[in-house]
């Protein structure tokens, strides 16, 4: 522990006490709410950029409390988490502004940003945690601080919608305690470390590893929504379109990706697990998912559901690259965690305005809204060219560098897959703006005047400014400060020079 | 082992254990049940006081016989106790043996008929 | 002050205050609370000796074994004081205002007719509309009439609770201090007719029906384990629990005796298939006499067991003995859970949890049985009684709150609870988490030591029946959320409630989950003393 390990504490406690406080104020409250819930995600944002500079500098951080016997709870920064937090912070800022304005007159706003800020302290908590016991903890709290959001509305839908969640992701955090615990009885406590902490036991324990990481990939592919584990992810689409947000781009699924991403880099090792045979199947598995996703995209009217199974197809990049051994694979997977949140988060504030300004949940009621909404229909066209994979946007960064380390790897097959989840993403996209821009305009269901802009300045805000940050992923993805520039440290780490 | 005149009063014991044990798994009335209960510490007291007088020599281990005065002791409170609880429920149920299953079919605080109540207090 | 104070002042000062309630019925609810802060202070003082000078002998009168009474002290004796001051302090400070929240319940007239003409009365009157939202409109259940003294009987109810509460203090904290196993028979019975009379003071039919199956089997039992005493005694001429497992010989009528013991401890602890006795009384009996019930006195005839088999005979716990306590405990595990998932009761629901719960700390046996992990499966459990001590009385107050200000607990009519008692339903959350073992929860800390121990010597069936109890226990706490969380269009009308119920329940929840954390300070605490072998495993010990 030093002394710069209190930062750590202060990027979760930024969002946990705000948290608690919310709980305890008054449902009228709605401006002292909206301020503490700003300097919230202010503050963390801040405390984070300090973290980015330190680390800069050269300094380390990390700070561990007591938990269980011989394990620690232990935070610390290591360049992947600085890149999950980085992300979830600066997401969830646009997150909560976009969610105040959304949620402006709807009921129990306490209990929802409660609950919204304690989300993110799970999320920030899986980011930073340094050992799996800290992960397993944080990842279990995800599920119980999502269940209130998802069923915020109370509807018998929402409900239905609940417990498919809880079941789905509680069958998952059995399957992943046992993993950790029947790892933990042959390792030892398990710290994060780049190249793998299992080397030693490969001899002698191969089967065991082999059964633990597919425990694993079963435990985490329930968040990640890998096929067949994916079936709660369109399910959950019944929550608030704040909450489809964060599920899909800040909190959950990512921390499926995310808990991939470290068992297989920072626990077996990408080398390790190649030499244990393990990623070819989980290499089949994404590919099959990024296919299945696009696929039944296509046949969604829905909106929310169309893009729910878009995030279904596109989480799996991550773990494709993650697959696949080869630093420029691996630069792939781990960008497309930046560059697939930051391009859904967009299409999904998009969506939420379209819902509620004009009463419009389906695609097929979509027509002209380009005309009625110009700058959300632009923003939205950003991230879902960006989805496609159109250069310089980011999602071109992330498939470019993904097919180049499949071809690397001989993996001619994924390259295929690729190109067959491109063209399928353009078939689920196009038509939407093609019906947004050139279609002329029918009534809308409800619409609402906002006055002066299109909608709401807080719903506004929020996608003009992570469309802003599509652009900049792509164009700028060569620049020292871009999230590819960070990937490639954390490559080179986990490679060697 | 004890010889043969305590094995008498050990083996007496025990078959008043279980005489006392049988009859409290048949019989129904509750009065009948507390008796067979303190057949059944009877029983157990024999046996305590066959195993003091096992030691050698003429007097008898003087420790069983403290602990059967205890259990004595235990065992009036225990009646008196048994027969309280069996007045109030003869009391409240108007039965003297206890119903199989009635006990979960009504539970807490139900106040009867509450939807009426609740349709009748006008929420503010 | 010394070890012996400290001793004599857990048994006697509240033996002293339950004397003195007794005849000043007035001073019930401060002298708990000057009982709480004495008992408190000796149990962190004895805690303090143990830590620091190890195992606390004390000789009652200097007598010593066999005709003298001695008491004794360990790490796991006063892990369990700690957590009965600990029950006992929320119980206290719940029960101050649990029972005078229905003191402005007035006796209302027993004819239906009359009370509906009050009831339309009301709905024409404004003024006694306001009237009756502060005193609820309620029919008296005739039987309740037929109850002697009963004028008023909140009133009534909280006279006795504070005596036979203490009493209830007074035996369980003797229970954990005695070094003999007649001893403990005494006090187990003191136990058992405390918490019989707490169950019966419900005063309804189905808690006096409860209380005497209770009583019947209660004294069944004893008399099972002291026959198992006298047969002990027999063969080994000493009842005293240090000096039995140098003398055990095992032989037919050794055998004969811990059957009998076991037998009658087992269906006190309501370990599967004797458990049958539990839902009814502890679902029937008040709010704050569940929570002790649920969270303390099962658990005293579990302390029992393991200072049976554990520490005084050790040579018969062989192999097929202790997989068979496991298998009792993984059926109580499975039958319990199912059983709670149909409960259509929330009180009815949280007892049915407790016989599962009970289910895990069977799985100690099996598991502390050998010296590979046995110091980790034995702290394990231990955290895990803890665990679920704090998290089931926290469930028990929270369904006092519920039952209080919606007047029913029925499960399906829970909707927009949260709207109406946010803290509780928080509190019960968080309690739920750590009955389903999420981390950082006690709960999740004992299960994982459960599972260490049971990971590393390959006994995988067990870690498949905790995985499976916990998604089942993850069921039953959602179903009730799920229903608090319905949307209402019309929020009901709650009768108020007071604040210390529901931040007690809170407390005692957050500590549910706070006390992971602590799990590292629990297991060097079970350390003193502690009957296993083998230091605590640390993983990568596998071969």
């Amino acid at each position: 522990m030093n002394v710069h390990g209190f930062l750590l504490l202060g990027i979760l406690f930024s969002s946990f006490v705000t948290g608690l406080v919310i709980f305890f104020l008054k449902e009228e409250n709605h401006r002292l709410r909206t301020w503490l819930n700003l300097l919230g995600a202010g503050v963390k944002l801040i405390l984070v950029a300090a973290l980015l500079w330190g680390i800069h500098q050269g300094q380390t951080y990390s700070i561990a409390l007591e938990f269980l016997p011989g394990i620690p709870f232990t935070l610390g920064a290591d360049a992947n988490s600085v890149l999950f937090v980085t992300l979830s912070s600066v997401l969830w800022f646009c997150t909560t502004l976009y969610a105040v304005g959304y949620l402006e007159d709807s009921p129990h706003r306490s209990r929802f940003f409660g609950f919204f800020s304690l989300c993110v302290t799970a999320t920030t908590g899986i980011a930073l945690s340094a050992n799996l016991v800290t992960f397993l903890t944080f990842y279990e709290l995800l599920t119980v601080t999502t269940y209130p959001l998802i069923v915020h509305r109370g509807t018998t839908e929402a409900l239905r919608g609940g417990k498919i969640y809880l079941t789905y992701t509680l069958v998952g955090g059995a399957i992943l305690l046992l993993a950790v615990a029947w790892l933990h009885s042959l390792a030892g406590p398990v710290v994060f470390k780049e190249r793998g902490v299992i080397q030693t036991l490969l001899a002698s324990h191969r089967g065991e590893l082999q059964v633990i990481f597919l425990l694993f990939m079963l435990g985490l592919g329930v968040k990640a929504a890998i096929v067949p584990l994916h079936g709660w992810l369109p399910k959950a689409m019944v929550a608030p379109a704040p909450v489809s947000a964060l599920l899909h781009a800040v909190a959950v699924v990512k921390a499926g990706a995310f808990g991939i991403v470290r068992i297989v880099y920072d626990v077996y090792g990408v080398e390790t697990a190649a030499t244990l045979g393990v990623l070819p199947p989980l290499a089949l598995a994404a590919g099959v998912t990024i296919v299945h996703g696009s696929v039944r995209a296509l046949f969604q009217d829905e909106l929310k559901k169309r893009l729910a199974y878009s995030t279904v197809s596109q989480v799996s990049y991550i773990v494709l690259g993650a697959a696949i051994l080869g630093p420029v694979a691996t630069i792939g997977g781990l960008v497309h965690l930046v560059h697939q949140g930051i391009m859904k988060i967009t299409l999904f504030f998009c969506a939420g305005n379209y819902a509620e300004t004009l009463g419009t949940h389906r695609v097929s009621e979509m027509n002209g809204v380009g005309r009625r909404m110009p700058l959300t229909t632009a923003a939205f066209t950003v991230a879902a060219l960006g989805m496609i994979g159109v250069p310089p946007l980011a999602g071109y960064i992330s498939k470019w560098y993904l097919k180049k380390g499949a071809i690397t790897a001989g993996d001619e097959w994924v390259a295929v897959v690729l190109a067959v989840s491109s063209l399928l993403n353009a078939a689920y996209f196009l038509p939407i703006l093609y019906r947004a821009w050139l279609l002329s305009p029918k009534a809308w269901p409800h619409e609402h005047d906002f006055g002066r802009w299109e909608t709401h300045w807080m719903l506004l805000t929020a996608p003009l400014v992570t469309a802003a940050l599509v652009i900049w992923a792509g164009v700028f993805a060569e620049s020292p400060f871009s999230p590819l520039a960070w990937v490639k440290l954390i490559a080179t780490r986990e490679y060697g020079p | 082992m004890p010889d043969a005149d305590h094995r008498i009063y050990l083996l007496a014991g025990v078959a008043l254990f279980a005489i006392g044990f049988y009859s409290l798994l048949v019989q129904t009335h509750l009065l009948r049940r507390v008796m067979a209960l303190n057949v059944m510490g009877s029983g157990v007291f024999l046996v305590y006081i066959a195993l003091g007088a096992q030691t050698p020599g003429p007097i008898p281990d003087p420790v069983p016989q403290a602990m059967v005065l205890t259990g004595i002791v235990v065992s009036v409170c225990a009646t008196g106790l048994a027969l309280a609880l069996a007045d109030r429920v003869q009391a409240a149920t108007g039965r003297v043996e206890l119903g199989d299953h009635e006990d979960a079919a009504d539970l807490p605080d139900a106040s009867p008929a509450p939807s009426e109540h609740h349709k009748g207090t006008p929420s503010a | 002050m010394t070890a012996a104070w400290a001793i004599a002042l857990l048994i006697l000062s509240p033996l002293a205050a339950a004397a003195l309630v007794f005849a000043f019925p007035r001073c019930g609810r401060w002298l708990a609370l000057g009982t709480v802060a004495v008992v408190g202070g000796a149990s962190v003082q004895l805690t303090w000796k143990v830590l620091t000078d190890g195992v606390q002998i004390h000789r009652v009168g200097g007598w010593g074994p066999p005709l003298g009474i001695d008491l004794r002290a360990d790490g796991l004796s006063v892990l369990m004081l700690l957590i009965t001051a600990l029950i006992g302090l929320a119980v206290s400070l719940y029960a101050q205002r649990y029972f005078a929240a229905h003191e402005s319940e007035r006796p209302l007239p027993v004819n239906p007719d009359v009370a509906a003409s009050r009831l339309s009365a009301a709905i024409l009157d404004k003024d006694s509309v306001r009237r009756s939202a502060e005193t609820p409109l309620r029919f008296k259940s005739p039987t309740r009439e037929l109850v002697r003294g009963d004028r008023n009987p909140a009133l009534h109810r909280e006279r006795y609770f504070w005596p036979l509460f203490l009493f209830l203090w007074t035996a369980l904290n003797a229970l954990f201090l005695s070094a003999d196993i007649f001893n403990l028979y005494v006090t187990l019975e003191l136990l058992g007719f405390a918490a019989v009379t707490l169950v019966a003071l419900a005063g309804k039919r189905a808690a006096l029906t409860a209380a005497l199956r209770y009583l019947f089997v209660s004294l069944t039992a004893s008399l099972f384990y002291l026959l198992g005493v006298g047969l002990v005694y027999g063969q080994c001429a000493t009842v005293d629990l240090a000096s039995l497992a140098a003398k055990a010989q095992p032989g037919p009528a050794l055998w004969v005796a811990l059957a009998l013991m076991t037998g009658g401890l087992i269906a006190k602890a309501a370990l599967f298939p004797l458990h049958f006795w539990l839902p009814p009384a502890h679902a029937n009996a008040p709010a704050p006499v569940s929570a002790l019930l649920s969270a303390l006195v099962v658990k005293g005839s579990f302390y029992i067991l393991l200072r049976l088999w554990i520490e005084a005979f050790p040579a018969l716990m062989t192999p097929p003995v202790a997989q068979l306590f496991g298998l009792l405990g993984a059926a109580a595990i499975l039958w319990g859970s199912v059983n709670a998932l149909v409960q259509s009761r929330l009180k009815l629901l949280i007892a049915y949890s407790t016989v599962a719960q009970l289910g895990y700390l069977f799985l100690l046996f099996p598991l502390a049985a050998t010296p590979e992990g046995g110091f980790t499966a034995w702290s394990g459990g231990l955290i895990f009684l803890g665990a679920h001590a704090c998290a089931k009385t926290a469930m028990f107050l929270t369904a006092g709150n519920i039952l209080h200000a919606a007047g029913h607990d029925r499960i399906q009519d829970l909707d927009g609870m949260t709207h109406v008692l946010p803290v509780s339903v928080f509190a019960f959350g968080l309690a739920g988490m750590s009955l389903i073992g999420l981390p950082p929860s006690s709960g999740f800390a004992g299960k994982w030591l459960l599972l260490n121990a049971a990971l590393a010597q390959g006994q995988w069936w067990w870690v498949a029946v905790m995985l499976l109890g916990s998604l089942l226990a993850a069921a039953y706490v959602a179903r009730v959320l799920a229903h608090a969380f319905t949307r209402v269009e019309e929020p009901r009308k709650p009768h108020p409630i007071a604040p210390v119920m529901e931040w007690t329940a809170l407390a005692l929840a957050l500590l549910a989950v706070g006390l992971g954390f602590a799990s590292h300070g629990l297991a060097e605490l079970l350390r003193v003393g502690a009957p296993v072998a083998g230091a605590m495993l640390l993983g990568g010990a596998a071969p």
